[in-house]
């Protein structure tokens, strides 16, 4: 046995004549970059990528021509000439059966039940969540045990109640209706969101708090709410999208003057007799998803989370 | 001079220059090994040394950049998993929560299309050895840590493979715990006397364990020895320092030439080597680190030969069976293990010897034994 | 009250006051609207009101009505046809998509923004979208027809015989993206270690999805199985925009039967009866869930 200590640290205990490499395999196995695993997972993934694209880019391409070309016939063929004009059409000037002022009026009315609607539905939920995750009472698991399973009963089953107790209170069609609406119909998931952050947070904080002599409020609003950022952002991400996308409230609880986009939209596309502006229509669909796409694109991994924080019920 | 036959008589498993980098980190250097067949060999070292990522290679769970590993004599280094010979237990043991304990022993098989008697004989073979044949009905969520463990183990038993790799199998189980299924570990190698390659970061289990112990540091082995040989002999002051518990005591200085005889200097006290075995000669000059582990420091009645010295009490530290006595002198504080009846008063002075037969020289820039 | 409260403690109702009264939105929410709305549209199911409600009882006449309506027939053919297949296609390619995504692969990113986009727009949007995609003059029929293919016909909107599988190919359009990220999260949450057991024994991959980790996913499966059943039932937005429950009826759904007679037809006591119906089979697919997932728990 050779003496240890002539050996150099890198072989330690190997005889070091015989370390020459053996004839055969050695090192990385070679991996053909274009082997079979990699062609079916990506070209997999590329076929399916391209029906999820294909959509999108049939109606930028389709907004983007005159009517004589979209007459042509090939939907996916770019446009020959590009025209923005459908653009302008949709914004400003479609008919919508009771006037023609174009999606913008659709629009605006979007962003004031939105703002409204999100702020709203957020504080009450949260301070719902807050209540229920630090401040335990009796009962409390029980009117929570009801909102979750509220969450999944069909809205159309409850909607009536809820037209004849606005109409009571004399706010049916009105902006405010609305937006109680959307807080009555956000409340379970935002609740279980917020309720379950706030449990996570540490319980100390909360007792020293307590300690200290600091009261419900206070400490919602001095020590919960500056450490929940993350999950506000996701919670407001879940209503924008909800709420800009919704049709079915817009349309119940609404007045024709105050419909939301999506409901002009639906009215523009679909109830419009004579010509069908098919350039316009596109232009006016991707109008109306505009605003969640680009709160998407911009909020990618948070929306992700928060998709799985909301499908997380109960 | 040796040719390539000698590969295959007396090991199992073999690495040769084996490398593996993730990028532009090196995780291993040019490593090469020998196991013996039969061997219990520990792969030994704190976390990020490699070991963990050795055993992948040699399972065939993650590929070298270069290098080749034999077992057997057969070059494996392209071969999958399963057709490698090896049976792993992992730290989780990742037995299949879905199915029952017969179940998980069998299913490799069935997959491998093992003829249904030949299963039940495997299977019922390593529940006898194991001693689960109680818990075949039963799933993973039912049995404690101890048992799944052994059904880990059963795993690799049932399909007759020739090396066992353990991949810090006791690391999430309680003390107690740990020390029961690590004389366990230890009887099953007795019986079955094949080849185990065990990665863990605890130096109890190896030195309890190992008929060799490879020390790894940053994807090198720092020395590869029986376990004896690591503690009295450490080829480097990494190794001295990373075995023994409580660890060795190391005293910075330089060799000087008193009168003809090469000294240890520290502090302008100096220290005689007599009995010190070195690798060769000794030169004044070399700046150098003395490295004595607390038993072989001796003090008052149990110095039996050697340079006396007078040192000072500093702290007490009672463990029970021995005493941990922290010293202080030449400018060092070093600790010493007496048995427990003895107590010291801090401040009393003491007289100590060392014993340098017992102790390790280290160049201070190399960190190698001398 | 004192001389049974000796230690002069408060009234429990006072405790923890602020949080009660901040509590009150949910408490009146859950009992008045979730609770009340629902008890009391069923109650109502059983009157013949029509504009307005009308406390004139008439049994099961308004449920004998409906499932005499062929209308409703179809929405609950269409419902359950769309109902079986949105859920299993979604499931098997939302399990694809994740199970690809998982390989490690380079653009995840990339593909996962894709994949998941359609989720952010509406319903209508979707809809519409897909209208114009399935337009036999203008989309895939002429499109493929152009390219020689001269009698592929593939007209759903038009044809009410397949209809409602063209409000399936965007509804899955649509969901597929979340099953996916769902099914990507329960994949992710799998001990490392499995696969490399699973390795060392020697499993293929296809086998090892199939019997060792879809089983051990369950929970996720069954997650994502609620979501999209509660999804499916609710589906009205997506019909009314893509063929307003055209052509005829043959793409009508029991929610937009609902809608229809509850606001347009005047016949609240139809409406009434329909949405029940509808409350009844969520019912029929929640309950057992929840017996299972929260019964077992608290006898376990």
């Amino acid at each position: 046995m050779a003496n240890i200590s002539t050996l150099n640290t890198t072989a330690a205990g190997f005889d070091a004549v015989s370390s020459r490499l053996a004839s055969g395999p050695s090192g990385r196995k070679p991996r053909r970059m274009l082997s079979t695993r990699n062609i079916v997972l990506y070209g997999t993934l590329t076929v399916a990528a391209l029906y999820y694209l294909l959509p999108l880019y049939v109606m930028v391409v389709t907004s983007l021509k005159g009517m004589p070309e979209v007459r042509l016939g090939n939907i996916f063929s770019p446009p020959m000439e590009i025209t923005f004009e459908p653009w302008v059409k949709a914004w400003a000037q479609a008919c919508t059966g009771l006037n023609c002022d174009g999606l913008s009026r659709g629009f605006w009315n979007s962003v004031r039940i939105l703002v409204p609607s999100v702020v709203v539905s957020i504080a009450v939920a949260s301070v719902s969540g807050y209540a229920l995750a630090n401040w335990r009472f009796k009962g409390a698991e029980l009117f929570f045990s009801i909102l979750i399973i509220g969450a999944f009963i069909p809205y159309q089953v409850m909607i009536y109640p809820i037209v004849i107790v606005l109409r009571e209170l004399g706010i049916y069609g009105t902006l405010t209706g609305l937006v109680i609406v959307h807080t009555i119909f956000g409340m379970p998931i935002l609740t279980l969101l917020f309720r379950n952050y706030f449990a996570s947070l540490p319980v100390e904080l909360f007792k020293a708090a307590r300690i200290d002599g600091a009261g419900f409020w206070q400490i919602y609003f001095r020590i919960m709410l500056p450490m929940s950022l993350p999950i506000f952002v996701v919670a407001m991400i879940l209503q924008v999208t909800g709420i800009w996308n919704d049709f079915l409230f817009g349309v119940v609880f609404t007045r024709p003057d105050t419909y939301p986009m999506t409901v002009q939209l639906n009215n523009i596309v679909n109830s419009v007799q004579g010509v069908k502006e098919y350039n316009v229509n596109m232009a006016a669909t991707l109008l109306t998803g505009a605003v969640p796409l680009i709160v998407y694109f911009l909020s990618g991994r948070l929306f992700v989370r928060g998709i799985a924080a909301g499908a997380v019920k109960g | 001079m040796h040719n390539m036959v000698s590969i295959g008589k007396q090991s199992s498993v073999s690495i040769r220059d084996l490398s593996l980098s993730f990028g532009s980190v090196k995780v291993l250097e040019n490593l090469n090994l020998d196991i013996r067949d039969g061997e219990f060999l520990v792969l030994l070292g704190s976390s990020g040394c490699g070991k963990s990522t050795l055993l992948n290679c040699i399972a065939g769970l993650l590929e070298p950049t270069e290098g080749q590993i034999f077992i057997k004599d057969r070059n494996v280094t392209w071969e999958e998993p399963k057709d490698r010979g090896i049976g792993m237990v992992f730290q989780s043991y990742a037995l299949y929560p879905q199915m029952t304990v017969e179940k998980n022993l069998s299913f490799g098989l069935q997959v491998a299309k093992v003829p249904k008697e030949e299963i039940d004989r495997r299977v019922a073979r390593a529940a006898g050895i194991l001693q689960i044949e109680p818990l075949l009905k039963r799933k993973p969520a039912e049995l404690s840590g101890g048992q799944r463990q052994r059904v880990a183990i059963g795993r690799a038993l049932v399909r007759d493979v020739d090396v066992f790799l353990f991949d810090e199998p006791l690391s999430n189980l309680d003390a107690k715990l740990r020390s029961e299924l690590r004389v366990e570990i230890k009887r099953l190698h007795q019986s079955l006397k094949n080849t185990m390659i065990y990665v863990t970061h605890d130096q109890i289990e190896a030195l309890t364990l190992a008929d060799r112990i490879a020390i790894m540091k940053s994807g090198v082995i720092q020395q590869l020895d029986d376990p004896v040989i690591i503690y009295n002999r450490p080829r480097n002051r990494f190794v001295a320092g990373f075995i023994g518990s409580p660890s060795m005591n190391f005293l910075t200085g330089e060799l000087v030439d008193e009168g003809g005889r090469i000294v240890f200097r520290t502090n302008d006290v100096s220290f005689s080597l007599d009995g010190y075995d070195a690798s060769g000669p000794l030169r004044a000059g070399r700046k150098v680190i003395l490295g004595v582990r607390p038993e072989h420091i001796k003090v008052d009645g149990d110095i039996q030969g050697g340079e006396v010295h007078e040192a000072v009490v500093d702290i007490e530290e009672p463990m029970g069976a021995d005493n941990l006595l922290w010293l202080k002198h030449a400018g060092h504080t070093m600790s010493v293990r007496i048995g427990g009846a003895r107590r010291y008063a801090v401040g009393t002075r003491v007289r100590l010897a060392f014993d340098m037969t017992m102790a390790s020289l280290f160049d201070a820039e190399t960190e190698d034994r001398i | 009250m004192a001389a049974h409260a000796p230690t002069g403690r408060p009234n429990q109702l006072f405790r923890n006051l602020n949080a009660k009264i901040a509590s009150i939105p949910m408490m009146l929410v859950a009992l008045v609207i979730f609770l009340g709305g629902t008890l009391w549209t069923v109650f109502y199911s059983f009157t013949n009101s029509r504009l307005l409600p009308r406390l004139n009882f008439v049994g099961l006449d308004q449920y004998e009505r409906l499932w005499a309506s062929s209308r409703w027939i179809i929405s609950i053919q269409n419902l359950a046809i769309y109902g079986i297949l949105s859920l299993i296609f979604s499931l098997v390619i939302g399990f694809l998509l994740a199970a690809l995504m998982d390989q490690k692969i380079r653009f995840e990113n990339a593909f996962r923004t894709i994949f998941l986009y359609p989720f952010a727009l509406s319903f209508i949007v979707t809809g519409l979208v897909w209208q114009w995609v399935l337009n036999p003059e203008f989309g895939i029929q002429s499109v493929i027809r152009s390219l020689g293919w001269t009698s592929f016909a593939f007209d759903p909107l038009y044809d009410p015989d397949i209809v409602i599988y063209g409000i399936l190919i965007a509804a899955l359009w649509q969901g597929t993206g979340l099953v996916m990220c769902l099914m990507l999260a329960g994949l992710r949450g799998i001990d490392e270690d499995i696969w490399k057991a699973a390795r060392v024994d020697g499993i293929p991959m296809w086998k090892t999805y199939l019997l060792i980790i879809i089983p051990m996913m369950r929970p996720v499966f069954i997650t994502t199985l609620v979501i999209i059943a509660s999804g499916i039932v609710k589906v009205y937005d997506l019909v009314v925009a893509q063929t307003s429950g055209g052509p005829g009826n043959a793409s009508e759904v029991p929610a937009k039967y609902v809608y229809d007679y509850m606001f347009q037809a005047q016949n609240l006591g139809q409406g009434f009866a329909a949405s029940t119906m509808m409350l009844l089979t969520v019912a029929i697919i929640v309950v057992p869930w929840a017996y299972l997932e929260f019964g077992g728990r608290k006898r376990g």
